[in-house]
């Protein structure tokens, strides 16, 4: 309606287009059937998504595809057009695993993880949030101690998107040192990763409960250039970049089949979209979409710009995942019972952005750093 | 292997498609244009046997300045370098004087293979392999559903495919240089890549005119088309169908209407 595409390069609507033909084609067929089963058929879709580049597209060099942060925006949201849990995917794999292992690893780490990852031959997860500690990491449990060269890892880590898949844990740990990364292969011994099962939201993702039982680590597994809890948290700062946009997505879905489905649901004897209570919730939804949008565009060129700052992305996150719930659950409204039903995507996208609202930051921490900014008084620190 | 590629840019097959009230051509301008679908195939089969042989890929597209957008595209799935043959004078040209420009630009290339699909969704003459053969001299091996190329160290290679018929298949052999067009059962063309489409607008485009090839303006385009449209119409809309009320009698009814139509 806002003419939105004219802000963009043809290369980034090259891209967008190749990534919405591949989410249509790969996806959009079986995404309802993997949600109503609990899985997702994570290897080979990271296989397909990294021939196309999709796997740390940011990231630059070790086979990334070094495309801008717009464009990796405009990924996120195709991607979540479909389903937020395969955006999830693409997320951990891209911004918290790869990430983490591009900025903060070693060359020998980079070397040996980061190509295959881009691949999507070797999957990552990444593993921060405890069951004890979700908006406070910095009071995890998860200890790593010194024993001669090498690193003994002792806890547990909760909700980690990929785990159960996975090859390569990034675990942040508490040490005599402050906190600290390690690479961590799935296949060492005392490592165990659970199928967290009974989700009622981001059912097409996999997510597991990770086990450390002193699961002993060559000293060259630590993140060299990681040290503190800001190493983490710039992880997820990186991730929910990659939420502003793909929120947007979900609530663009919803919206779409919301349109699709006032037009041709006949009530009183006309299509619905014909009532005015109607055309104001589409208005207002069409209204914040677009909103959203130029939001996350402002912050895709900010982060191309080098400029991107922490804060900024708690405006996007708060505002995009509580608006795009707000769109799901209104488009709800618009297709009555029907709404529930697994025909239509839009109950699935409102449970799914549940998760989202409360993942990589709840919306209240996003309103607590947008506070501290506005104040210079941390309510939490 | 010295492989080059046709690849047209034609209007969205999927969308409204209209030809000019002018000049009767299609109309260019004011559609969605695309790479002609067939032509994804080709290429498809170019890099899997560059792949496969090593040698370059190139691109060889004629049409207007927008076709630069297809050649584009067509370069973000994987191919070295393209040519772009663009001269206004081309505007209406038939087979047979498309023909002539694409030979003269083949010429400039001097490949061992041209790959281009069966046909293009808005000409659909299916002529263009065979003329383009005729003019050069050399085999065209049409419509394979299959291609094997067994090199023969000398640099040139025998082709053989599988051309597919209403009733099976034939299997036809060449030696390169040779002419193959390709139907979409002969592979699964990749998605462009984010690094492809990323370098593709760094990757070499020739762009050839008339005069760069030594053609007269005179023997192309629409006045120098041998056949003309001389006017079109709209296909009337579709008009409402035959109701067929069942009295007992329905299967009967339905029989005598597809009989009718011969449909039996």
């Amino acid at each position: 309606m806002l003419d939105l595409d004219s802000l963009h390069s043809a290369e980034e609507l090259e891209i967008r287009a190749v990534v919405r033909r591949v989410v249509d084609e790969r996806v959009r067929p079986y995404v309802r059937q993997w949600y109503e089963d609990g899985t997702v058929p994570v290897r080979e879709l990271a296989v397909e998504f990294g021939k196309l580049g999709l796997l740390g597209m940011h990231l630059t060099g070790y086979g990334c595809a070094g495309a801008s942060a717009v464009a990796y925006g405009l990924a996120c949201l195709e991607l979540e057009a479909a389903d937020s849990g395969v955006r999830s995917l693409v997320s951990v794999q891209g911004s918290l695993a790869m990430y983490a292992l591009w900025r903060f690893g070693s060359e020998e780490q980079k070397q040996r993880w980061l190509p295959g990852m881009a691949a999507g031959e070797l999957i990552g997860c990444f593993g921060l949030t405890e069951p004890d500690h979700g908006s406070d990491p910095g009071a995890m449990r998860t200890r790593a101690v010194r024993d001669g060269a090498d690193w003994v890892l002792t806890g547990g880590k909760m909700w980690i998107t990929n785990a159960p898949v996975a090859d390569v844990a990034v675990i942040w740990a508490s040490t005599a040192e402050g906190i600290r990364g390690f690479a961590v292969p799935t296949d060492s011994p005392g490592f165990t990763a659970r199928e967290i099962r009974h989700k009622l939201s981001l059912r097409a993702s996999s997510t597991g409960e990770i086990v450390l039982d002193e699961v002993r680590l060559p000293g060259d597994a630590v993140l060299p250039e990681a040290r503190g809890l800001r190493a983490p948290l710039s992880c997820l700062t990186e991730a929910r970049y990659g939420i502003v946009w793909g929120a947007l997505g979900a609530a663009r879905d919803c919206l779409h089949t919301a349109i699709e489905y006032a037009t041709t649901r006949e009530q009183f004897g006309r299509p619905i979209a014909g009532f005015q209570l109607t055309q104001a919730k589409l208005a207002d939804m069409a209204v914040e979409l677009q909103k959203g949008y130029l939001l996350a565009l402002h912050l895709g060129r900010t982060a191309d710009r080098g400029a991107l700052r922490p804060e900024m992305v708690s405006v996007g996150k708060l505002n995009n995942v509580r608006e795009a719930l707000n769109i799901a659950r209104q488009c709800r409204t618009i297709l009555g019972a029907n709404g529930i039903s697994g025909e239509y995507p839009v109950m699935r996208h409102a449970n799914n952005l549940e998760s989202v609202l409360t993942y990589e930051g709840t919306s209240e921490i996003h309103q607590l750093v947008i506070g501290e900014r506005l104040t210079g008084l941390s309510a939490f620190r | 292997m010295n492989i080059v590629v046709l690849v047209k840019q034609v209007p969205d097959s999927g969308a409204e498609r209209n030809l000019r009230s002018d000049d009767n051509t299609v109309d260019r301008e004011s559609a969605t244009n695309v790479i002609n679908e067939m032509d994804e195939y080709a290429i498809e089969e170019a890099l899997r046997i560059q792949e496969a042989h090593g040698g370059e890929v190139t691109v060889l597209t004629m049409g207007p300045e927008r076709a630069g957008e297809s050649i584009r595209k067509a370069l973000s799935m994987g191919p070295d370098k393209a040519v772009h043959v663009v001269d206004d004078a081309l505007h209406g040209s038939d087979a047979l004087a498309t023909s002539k420009v694409l030979a003269a630009a083949l010429g400039t290339v001097n490949p061992d293979l041209i790959l281009c699909g069966a046909e293009s969704t808005d000409g659909r003459v299916q002529v263009m392999p065979h003329m383009l053969a005729e003019r050069m001299g050399i085999a065209a091996l049409t419509g394979a559903r299959k291609l094997t190329v067994d090199t023969n160290g000398a640099g040139g290679a025998t082709l053989t495919i599988e051309r597919q018929t209403e009733e099976g298949y034939e299997v036809v052999t060449a030696s390169t240089p040779a002419v193959v067009s390709v139907w979409d059962t002969i592979n699964e063309p990749r998605y462009p890549s984010f690094k492809g489409i990323m370098a593709a607008k760094k990757k070499p485009v020739t762009t050839l005119s008339l005069a760069d090839l030594g053609i007269p303006a005179a023997e192309v385009g629409l006045a120098g088309a041998y056949s003309a449209v001389v006017e079109h119409a709209k296909r009337p809309p579709r008009q409402g169908g035959t109701k067929v009320v069942d009295e007992g009698d329905g299967g009967v009814k339905l029989v005598e209407f597809l009989a009718s139509e011969k449909f039996v």
